[in-house]
């Protein structure tokens, strides 16, 4: 254990997991680009927020950068294509997923050429306004590149809405085996930290605050030297998961806490990733869509683990290949994870494709994933004291396992930011975040079946009102017509009296 | 010993006016634990409980007339929910419910006699006369009232499609 | 593209684990007991160790019994887990080391079946099953569970050999005169009941070296102090076990103990006699630690230790009996679900009473 790590377990304030990195050597190992595959698969979601919407069509030929799928609604981000080439399909994919449902999804035949289309001038970003910068992050499609993927003009044009003071700047890249951030500060400090202070001027932040966990040594470093001295400051932190966790982060660096129920923004901070800065940097200064990142291709399986510059859109199958593949073949694979292994989703197979928030390809054997039978709970206490945001797993799980909810959210479900510390520590190897997963799941369906259940009743109701209309109506036109006849037999019946009346008045005269 | 039985007497009697008044005094109009019920079920009022509408069937399962399980289109969530609110054990084994369900058309079969879509509760059902009829998912509240109203058999009932956007992660395996 | 249709379960994150496991647990918790264990035997002789023997194998047996009867699924897993002999383990340990065979067999059913089991097996029980015995055992046969008798090395008779240890074992022989002995804390007792003060009832006994060495009557696993102590820093310092309960018992002991013998010497034993005597050491790290029946959080746990050196400090001075450890531990064991309810951790972000922090002035998008 580092220094810092041992002085803040001796004030008891150990939360948090310390597990093997498994970084190197393939942090150490220089990155990799890869050429652009044969076919790029886009979904049509690869942010949180709404789905983009296609504007192309079967058959379209589109240039490197250009859109072929605009942004939908306030939160929502749009979708360029990563190279040259032709629109072959807009249909299902496998997404990148552990339920192995399908998703829509843009398919690219590349041409070869990777010409760029048309790009927005280059600019110097001192001179546009925060509102300029942020329709152009917008414009090129930047999420958060953490994972998260949060459409970034949305937070960056909220922040300067809400006027905050610090940025914080995420490189804490706390999950194991991942190190794509760590590549990106040791190799493009300068361009990192340009971003950065674009970022500041959009925000119009005091300072900004780059967090590093110290076993970065190099990233460290190169992110001091390309800083210098001014607004934006380097600070190493503590190397313990989750570090790189938004709330915990900003503790450690700011020493103020993020108001549950709130954001970031709520106490004047705001937070982005390393790589999404370099993005915003792309963006506004070049004009140049996000169409490529780096990922992590590791594992004991892994033959060659490393970095890679891979398209948006390659498949994870193709990614491996170009990485080097697996060792014999694959044989030992236990599991397939995108993303880090505390917090990444297991993938079906390795035909899907990497989107905007894919940090790491992860290829598992046998002795690196955890067992899956669980044993009772013995209430040892350890995940207790695991949990960063100070929630009480043991007794939650114990809840939820029970089908008892509402008492799980008393506890504290809705702060639960599953990150899998618990899980981690448990001695019977309980799979806690699963439970708390599906518990909100359960929740978001039940809110979901009271919506639908009162708009059907309302449907019902209005069923109910259009019927007894239809008859009131139709009881008035009934009412009507025969008002209408007796009225005309009565008219008649006087036009004949008067016909007699007037011949007999005429025999009579 | 004397003294003992009086007491306890004096103390019965005085005790039991006092539940008396309270009875009186305290009671609660109607039943508002039917109004609970009320807001669980699907408000179709699609009558395959046998009740007059889902009123109907909340006073009968809170009178005890009626079974938890008597709502087919509520399934077996809705038997263990209510089931759960009255402290009530229900045997769901009876039951024929592997999720929801709703209807659906298929269309080379309509010729469009819009019987189905008079009976829907909800006006789920869109067509006109001698067009292709369909059902709004959404509206759909898997009452079955339509499926024996086609002559042609067009419309079945199909369990509800999975979505990315909907698919909860199932509770692990307790040890 | 087609999507595959799946045929496992899909698993939710994380998928690493730090390699943590009960057994790994339970077990460096007996290698901790071990020392003490050894010099037990070293001390009574051969019917201490059959008397251990039977009952760790009675736990297990009827663990085994408890878990077939109820049709678990994994009763070898379980059973390997360790935590049924860990029980029997702790259970023999506060037996006297002469007890005689029905004893542990006795012990070991109302530990497991009644103190365990019947709650809902390992995880479930509400008080600590190895004092549940203990104390039924004591309660019902007083007299079998306090034949203290005087450490071999010390005494007057040879110590038995192996078929001689059975017979005592097997036989239930009341034991001769010569080789019983009070504890300490038995003497003091019955010589406070008889109107003697503790200034010339503890005159002539043993020094307090012999004490912290064990070399004294007592139950079996209360003998050697040090060797206890060192089991339990061994645990403290493998994060097995966390400072705060055993701190808590026995500064709970400690302080009203200085307290009191402050105030009259002659009625109250002074704290390191409390502190060494008895089965202070083993309850306040391995018995009061127990994670099923103790809190969940830091703060809860030294109130329970407290609570629970409190009330042994109390039974001891005032109580009828002169061991008062098992029935502290059974009563805070009651009443860990109410703190557990009361002392909860801090969430981050929101207060002590779990409403959300206030937002400072002025922010807020």
């Amino acid at each position: 254990m580092g220094f810092m790590n041992l002085l803040k377990h001796l004030l008891s304030d150990d939360w948090g997991v310390h597990p093997d990195d498994h970084k190197r050597p393939a942090a150490d190992a220089p990155v990799r680009v890869m050429p652009v595959p044969q076919r790029l698969y886009l979904p049509l979601q690869q942010h949180l927020g709404g789905p983009a919407r296609p504007v192309v069509l079967v058959g379209q030929q589109v240039s490197k950068g250009e859109l072929i799928a605009e942004a939908q609604g306030m939160v929502s981000a749009p979708i360029h294509a990563p190279t040259s080439g032709t629109i072959v399909a807009v249909s299902e994919i496998t997404a990148p997923h552990p339920s192995g449902l399908t998703l829509p999804a843009i398919i690219l035949e590349a041409d070869g050429r990777d010409a760029w289309g048309e790009l927005p001038a280059c600019v110097d970003p001192f001179s546009l306004s925060p509102a300029e910068i942020g329709q152009r992050v917008a414009a090129a499609g930047v999420v958060g590149m953490g994972g998260a993927a949060f459409p970034s003009s949305v937070k960056l044009v909220g922040a300067s809405r809400a006027k905050v003071t610090t940025l914080v700047i995420n490189g804490g890249e706390c999950e194991p085996y991942l190190s794509c951030d760590d590549r990106l500060m040791r190799d493009q400090a300068a361009a990192i930290i340009d971003g950065i202070r674009i970022m500041q001027h959009a925000t119009g932040a005091n300072v900004a605050l780059v967090g590093i966990e110290d076993n970065k040594p190099e990233a460290i470093a190169a992110m001091q030297r390309a800083a210098g001295r001014g607004d934006v400051v380097i600070r190493p932190v503590p190397a313990r998961y989750p570090m790189g966790s938004e709330k915990q982060l900003i503790q450690v660096l700011t020493g103020t806490e993020v108001p549950a129920d709130g954001r970031p923004a709520d106490i004047g901070v705001i937070v982005h990733n390393v790589g999404t800065a370099l993005a915003v940097r792309a963006a506004v200064r070049e004009g140049k869509p996000l169409i490529s990142r780096l990922v992590t291709v590791n594992g004991q399986c892994a033959a060659y683990p490393g970095n890679i510059e891979v398209r948006i859109g390659t498949l994870a199958e193709e990614v491996i290949a170009f990485a080097g593949g697996l060792k014999g073949d694959g044989l030992g694979l236990a599991r397939r994870i995108m993303g880090g292994p505390m917090m990444g989703m297991q993938i079906p197979h390795w035909r899907v494709p990497v989107v905007k928030g894919s940090s790491g390809i992860l290829a598992l054997d046998a002795s690196e994933v955890a067992a899956q039978e669980p044993n009772p709970c013995i209430r040892c206490g350890r995940c207790v004291k695991a949990c960063p945001m100070g929630l009480l797993p043991l007794e939650m799980s114990a809840r939820i396992r029970n089908q008892a909810y509402d008492e799980a959210i008393d506890l504290g479900l809705k702060d639960c930011i599953a990150c899998g510390c618990c899980a981690y520590v448990c001695p019977s190897t309980i799979p806690l975040v699963q439970y708390f997963v599906h518990a909100k799941g359960e929740l978001a369906a039940q809110d979901r079946t009271k919506l639908r259940n009162d708009a059907t009743k309302k449907l019902a109701l209005q069923r109910q009102e259009r019927l007894a209309r239809e008859a009131r109506e139709k009881a008035e036109a009934a009412a009507r017509r025969k008002a209408e006849r007796e009225a005309a037999a009565a008219a008649k019946v006087a036009a004949e009296a008067a016909a007699v009346n007037a011949q007999t008045q005429g025999e009579s005269a | 010993m004397i003294a003992a039985i009086l007491s306890l007497t004096l103390l019965g009697a005085a005790l039991g006016i006092v539940l008396g008044i309270a009875n009186k005094f305290l009671k609660v109009e109607g039943n508002p634990v039917v109004e609970e019920l009320l807001v669980m079920m699907p408000g179709s009022n699609c009558g395959q409980c046998g009740f007059p509408g889902c009123n109907g069937a909340a006073e009968a399962i809170v009178n005890g007339t009626a079974p938890a399980t008597c709502c087919p289109p509520g399934g077996k969530a809705l038997a263990s929910a209510i089931a759960a609110k009255l402290g009530l054990t229900v045997d769901l084994s009876a039951m024929a419910d592997d999720g929801p369900k709703i209807a659906v058309v298929a269309e080379e079969l309509c010729i469009g006699c819009c019987r189905c879509s008079k009976v829907c509760p909800t006006d789920a059902i869109i067509g006109a006369a001698k067009q292709v009829h369909n059902v709004f998912r959404e509206a759909c509240t898997g009452c079955s009232s339509c499926i024996e109203k086609c002559p042609t058999e067009a419309l079945v009932m199909r369990p509800v499609p999975v979505t990315l956007q909907h698919w909860v992660m199932p509770r692990p395996v307790a040890a | 593209m087609n999507s595959h249709v799946l045929t496992a379960q899909p698993v939710a994150s994380p998928h690493a684990h730090g390699g943590n496991s009960v057994g790994r647990t339970m077990f460096r918790v007996q290698w901790a007991l071990l020392p003490a264990t050894l010099f037990g035997f070293w001390l009574y002789g051969w019917p201490s160790f059959f008397m251990w023997l039977l009952t760790v194998a009675a736990c297990v047996g009827f663990e085994a019994l408890a878990l077939k009867l109820m049709g678990a699924p994994r009763i070898k897993a379980s059973l390997l887990d360790g935590s049924a002999l860990l029980t029997g383990w702790l259970l023999a340990l506060t037996l006297p080391p002469w007890a005689p065979w029905w004893v542990p067999v006795l012990g070991g059913f109302i530990a497991i079946i009644i103190g365990k089991q019947v709650f809902g097996g390992v995880g479930q029980n509400v008080f600590n099953p190895a004092m549940v015995a203990r104390v039924a055992l004591l309660v019902s046969f007083p007299v079998p569970l306090t034949w203290w008798v005087h450490p071999l090395p010390g005494g007057g008779l040879p110590a038995p050999d192996v078929v001689e240890g059975l017979r005592i074992f097997l036989t239930s022989l009341p034991v001769p005169d010569a080789m019983t002995s009070a504890s300490l804390l038995g003497h003091a007792k019955t010589e406070m009941a008889r109107g003697i003060d503790l200034l010339h009832s503890l005159g002539g006994e043993t020094s307090r070296l012999q004490s912290w060495f064990g070399v004294r009557a007592g139950s079996f696993g209360e003998s050697a102090t040090l060797l206890i102590l060192a089991g339990g820093l061994y645990l403290i310092a493998c994060r097995i076990i966390s400072w705060h309960t055993p701190l808590a018992v026995l500064a709970g002991v400690a302080l009203p103990a200085a307290i009191a013998h402050g105030i009259d010497p002659a009625r109250f034993l002074a704290p390191e006699t409390h502190l060494l005597s008895g089965a202070l050491m083993l309850g306040a790290f391995f018995i009061a630690t127990d994670y099923v029946t103790s809190p969940n959080t830091a703060l809860g746990q030294l109130i329970f230790g407290l609570g629970v050196g409190f009330v042994t400090w109390v039974i001891r001075s005032f109580g009828a009996y002169p061991e008062g450890m098992a029935f502290a531990v059974l009563l805070m064991n009651a009443l860990t679900p109410v703190i557990d309810r009361f002392i909860k951790p801090r969430i981050l972000g929101r207060d002590r009473q779990g409403k959300p922090l206030d937002i400072p002035e002025g922010q807020g998008a």
